[in-house]
């Protein structure tokens, strides 16, 4: 079982993934000499919007000059599931937390860790099929050589755009959740580790006179104090 | 030292004296190049700095070119022109079919007019950022200038009215603005002989309703004896009920009025009270008039003028309505008649007057109160001039026309023949400082500067003559606008700049009042022009008989359709263009050869129509005329135009990728493959909004018009 504080900081730790539905996950920001203002696109949990109401129809309408595709958040399957499979982490993570079990609780991370780092993956694909993927046939502007793939984290010159990728807030929190679900169960192990090293050095005798004692955390963390060199 | 080698140089010396005393003595009026007027290092407080902001925004009148330009200070940087009563070919504004109502009068269609005086809407007496008035003194009108969009949105014609030159001064809460008759005329008109003037000829006092936007209306007319009613003001607080009139030409005169209307020492300031005037209309003390005048409103949302003719108005005498006129004597011929900050002094400028005359409102109520009367003028009472004078300000200058003031005591009138500008102090009356101006100021502005809270850094002088401040230019000279720093004790001039069309007067107001308020475009999805396109889809050509409508779609860098053919000799084509790009600064022009009017220039989510009736076949280029892109120059396309009577049927293409989409559109194709060809011709589509059907432009009010309605947990 794993012990209240470390339950509590994991429901906080599923709860803070409630941001990730109510602020964007992702931003891409652009700026150009014709938009000093800024043009830009929140990626969200459910679809892609613009930072302003018309940004990403305006996106869309400079990348036709490119020839790359449309932006239809509609057609992008991943936002269908994404809000599913957040929903479902963040519930299944308060319930690791309600039940306390070690091993489901180490089971929910790794599959928050590795869900987050697919996600992150196929985020960075769709960037690549959208940058790449030209329809140069039709496209009035054709570089060669030149791809339009914005960057993951940080800025890139994209001809006249420098184009800014950044997790935003509700990413943040998602990252931040993840990190502190780790947090907690890398805690939570050492602390184990050393209160059965603890229990290992105490004598024998003790822990058989008086086996409750040494569950109650206020007796063990004592043990443990003298038990440290 | 010999004599006469002493008297040598002392001939010598005299000489060169006389020579450099003939030089100097020859021209008083002559001088050398440099800086005339300027003092000190005054650049810095004129610079603002590339990619900064003006301080101000200023509105002047264009007088003649019957415009506004919108006009940045400090810098004095053209902003802006506002076209209002005069045809615009460079937005096509008076020559699109969407604000040709905008010029309609009774007397037809009238393209151009005067515009003199401009007034900003007030809320308790202060500057509020909602809109902006001004008058068409030629054929009276007043017009309201929306400050969200810097657009003319609504003109109404004043009916019994000839010369709106006391006009559009406003009330303190924007109840009325005002329009008063510069000259007398037979009212109702009618074909009586000029010498009939005393007996015939009458003028009016209009109080137009301006509250509520795309409503104007003349709530009621005062018909007042035939003087000419030069200028106005409403009263601040305790004087808010009031409005002042300045009128000359108490002579009567009706020819030569250059001498037969200056003979008499004292004309009149009129003091109206309004709220009398709207009890006495409560209480029915009107009669309506037959008159028709037009009332022309830009609608909202589908960005069309609608011209419509409004009959009958109320028009009442002072007699019917006691205390609601009462002449106050002024000497000759007054000009601006101004109201200070804290409402109690009526300035007027008697423009041929040695003094400035300043009338008390508390000594008025008084001497109403005590009957202090010196007759009457066609039932009206005049006061005894001793009874309501404050003071007069002494030697201000030859020709005083105008007074603002800087809200801490001080006021500053223009002065037309010794041009200058004259500060002085409100209760002392004392010239404390005079300043020169090129040449022959009219009106002077200080932002505010006639409301009870001006914004006293700034004064602007609107100049009449030019001459020799900037380049010459041929006969034709710019009139010009001097900026003055009032901020100190003493008026210091900063700048010298040329300006458009005559401006009469301005007003001015903080950029930050309504910097932010600015639209950036038009709402496509609330567009509910009848002929809008809001996408590709939505284009067409249709045929009524001889006229043929052309729905297009204009968005970086094309136009839908971009070929049409079927169009006769004699066709009358409206193309109704919509801008569909929903972005900030993305305007897009047409033309077409041989359009007798002029472009259309379409701002982003609005429809306008330009129409055109080809002469000859032939095949007409038409395009955007303005940089829209890197792809501007492909922005084109073309109009078959066969015989009348051809058998081309009218048609309509695009390109052969488009004509693919709307088939397999047509098919119902499945929405991947929509969207494989939308993809393919991005442009066509560029904006979901643009896919949606049309929606009611009120319930669509907070319909965002795309992408769909972000979902948000």
């Amino acid at each position: 079982m794993l012990r209240t504080p470390h339950r509590l900081l994991l429901a906080v730790a599923a709860l803070l993934l409630l941001a990730a539905f109510a602020f964007p996950l992702w931003r891409i920001s652009l700026v150009a000499p014709q938009y000093p203002e800024g043009l830009g696109m929140l990626i969200r949990v459910n679809t892609v919007t613009g930072v302003e109401p018309h940004h990403l129809d305006n996106i869309n309408g400079l990348n036709h000059y490119i020839g790359m595709k449309r932006i239809v958040p509609d057609t992008i399957p991943e936002l269908r599931i994404m809000p599913w499979a957040l929903g479902a982490l963040l519930l299944t993570g308060l319930g690791v937390a309600a039940l306390g079990n070690r091993r489901l609780a180490r089971a929910w991370a790794v599959v928050f860790l590795v869900g987050s780092l697919a996600g992150v993956a196929d985020f960075w694909r769709w960037q690549y099929d959208y940058g790449h993927n030209l329809d140069l046939e039709n496209a009035p502007i054709k570089i060669p050589g030149m791809s339009y793939q914005p960057p993951l984290i940080g800025s890139k010159q994209l001809l006249n755009f420098t184009a800014t990728s950044w997790p935003d807030l509700g990413g943040l929190a998602a990252f931040a959740s993840l990190g502190l679900a780790i947090a907690v169960l890398v805690h939570d192990a050492r602390t184990r580790a050393r209160t059965n090293r603890a229990l290992r050095d105490l004598p024998t005798g003790d822990a058989h006179a008086n086996p409750g004692a040494l569950r109650s955390p206020l007796i063990l963390r004592h043990t443990v104090k003298e038990a440290a060199p | 030292m010999t004599r006469s080698r002493s008297t040598g140089w002392a001939v010598a010396t005299a000489s060169l004296a006389v020579v450099a005393l003939y030089a100097y003595g020859c021209g008083p009026a002559a001088r050398s190049g440099g800086t005339i007027g300027a003092v000190g290092d005054v650049a810095s407080q004129v610079y603002v700095a590339p990619g900064t902001h003006d301080e101000f925004y200023a509105f002047l009148s264009g007088g003649f070119n019957g415009q506004l330009s919108v006009v940045g200070l400090p810098s004095g940087r053209t902003l802006k022109i506002i076209p209002v009563f005069s045809q615009h070919p460079e937005n096509g504004y008076g020559y699109n079919e969407e604000t040709k109502p905008m010029l309609e009068t009774t007397f037809g269609f009238v393209p151009w007019d005067d515009l003199h005086h401009t007034s900003l809407s007030q809320t308790n007496g202060e500057t509020d950022g909602r809109w902006l008035f001004v008058n068409g003194n030629n054929t009276p009108r007043v017009a309201r200038i929306d400050l969200t969009h810097m657009e003319t949105t609504e003109i109404l014609q004043i009916p019994n009215s000839a010369g709106n030159h006391a006009s559009p001064f406003i009330t303190g809460n924007s109840e009325y603005v005002l329009a008063a008759t510069r000259f007398s005329v037979p009212i109702p008109q009618a074909d009586v002989p000029i010498s009939s003037y005393k007996t015939n000829f009458k003028g009016t006092v209009s109080f137009i309703r301006a509250d509520k936007p795309g409503q104007m209306d003349i709530a009621f007319q005062l018909l007042v004896p035939g003087f000419n009613y030069d200028l106005a003001r409403a009263g601040k607080g305790p004087s808010e009920d009031w409005v002042f009139f300045t009128s000359y030409n108490t002579e009567e005169a009706f020819e030569k009025l250059e001498i037969n209307a200056s003979k008499n020492d004292k004309d009149f300031v009129a003091a109206v009270n309004w709220k009398v005037l709207e009890a006495c209309v409560g209480k029915g003390i009107y009669r309506t008039m037959d008159a028709e005048y037009n009332h022309n409103v830009m609608d909202e949302f589908s960005r069309e003028g609608k011209a419509t003719v409004k009959k009958g108005v109320k028009v009442l005498e002072p007699a019917e309505c006691p205390g609601s006129l009462y002449y106050l004597p002024t000497p000759k011929s007054p000009h601006g008649a101004d109201v200070d900050p804290t409402g109690e002094y009526i300035v007027a400028g008697g423009k041929l007057a040695t003094v400035i005359p300043v009338h008390s409102f508390s000594r008025m109520l008084q001497a109403i109160k005590d009957k202090a009367f010196d007759g009457d003028a066609y039932g009206a009472p005049i006061l005894k001039y001793e009874a309501t004078i404050a003071g007069e300000v002494q030697d201000p200058g030859l020709g005083p026309l105008h007074t603002e003031f800087d809200g801490k005591g001080y006021a500053y009138t223009s002065i037309f023949i010794s041009s200058e500008v004259v500060k002085w102090k409100l209760g002392t009356w004392e010239v404390v400082d005079r300043i020169p101006t090129y040449y022959s100021v009219g009106h002077l502005m200080i932002p505010g500067g006639d409301t009870k809270k001006p914004f006293g850094k700034y004064a602007l002088a609107m100049n009449k003559i030019t001459k020799d401040r900037f380049l010459p230019t041929g006969p034709e000279l710019a009139h010009s606008a001097q900026l003055y720093d009032i901020s100190g004790d003493r008026m210091k001039l900063l700048l010298d700049f040329p300006t458009i069309g005559e401006p009469h007067y301005a007003s001015a107001l903080p950029a930050a009042l309504i910097k932010d308020k600015q639209k950036k475009f038009y709402s496509l999805a609330e567009n509910t022009h009848p002929k809008v396109a809001r996408a590709a889809r939505e284009t067409g050509v249709e045929r009524k008989g001889k006229v043929v409508h052309v729905r297009m779609t204009a968005i970086r860098s094309s136009f839908a359709p971009d070929n049409i053919e079927g169009v006769q000799a004699g066709d009358t084509v409206l193309f109704h263009v919509t801008n569909i790009e929903q972005d900030w600064d993305v305007p897009h022009g047409f033309a077409i050869m041989g359009a007798t009017n002029a472009e259309l220039l379409v701002m982003p989510g609005e429809t306008r129509t330009l129409k055109w009736i080809p002469k000859t076949a032939g095949v007409y280029p038409m395009y955007c005329t303005d940089f829209c892109s890197a792809l501007h120059q492909e922005m084109q396309g073309y109009v078959r135009v066969g015989p009348s009577g051809s058998t081309v049927a009218l048609s309509a293409t695009t390109t052969r990728r488009a004509q693919q989409a709307a088939r397999m559109a047509a098919n119902e194709g499945n929405a991947a493959e929509r969207q494989a060809l939308n993809q393919l011709r991005p442009s066509r589509t560029a904006t979901d909004a643009a896919n949606k059907p049309v929606v009611d432009p009120h319930a669509a009010h907070t319909v965002p018009a795309s992408p769909p309605v972000p979902k948000q947990y």
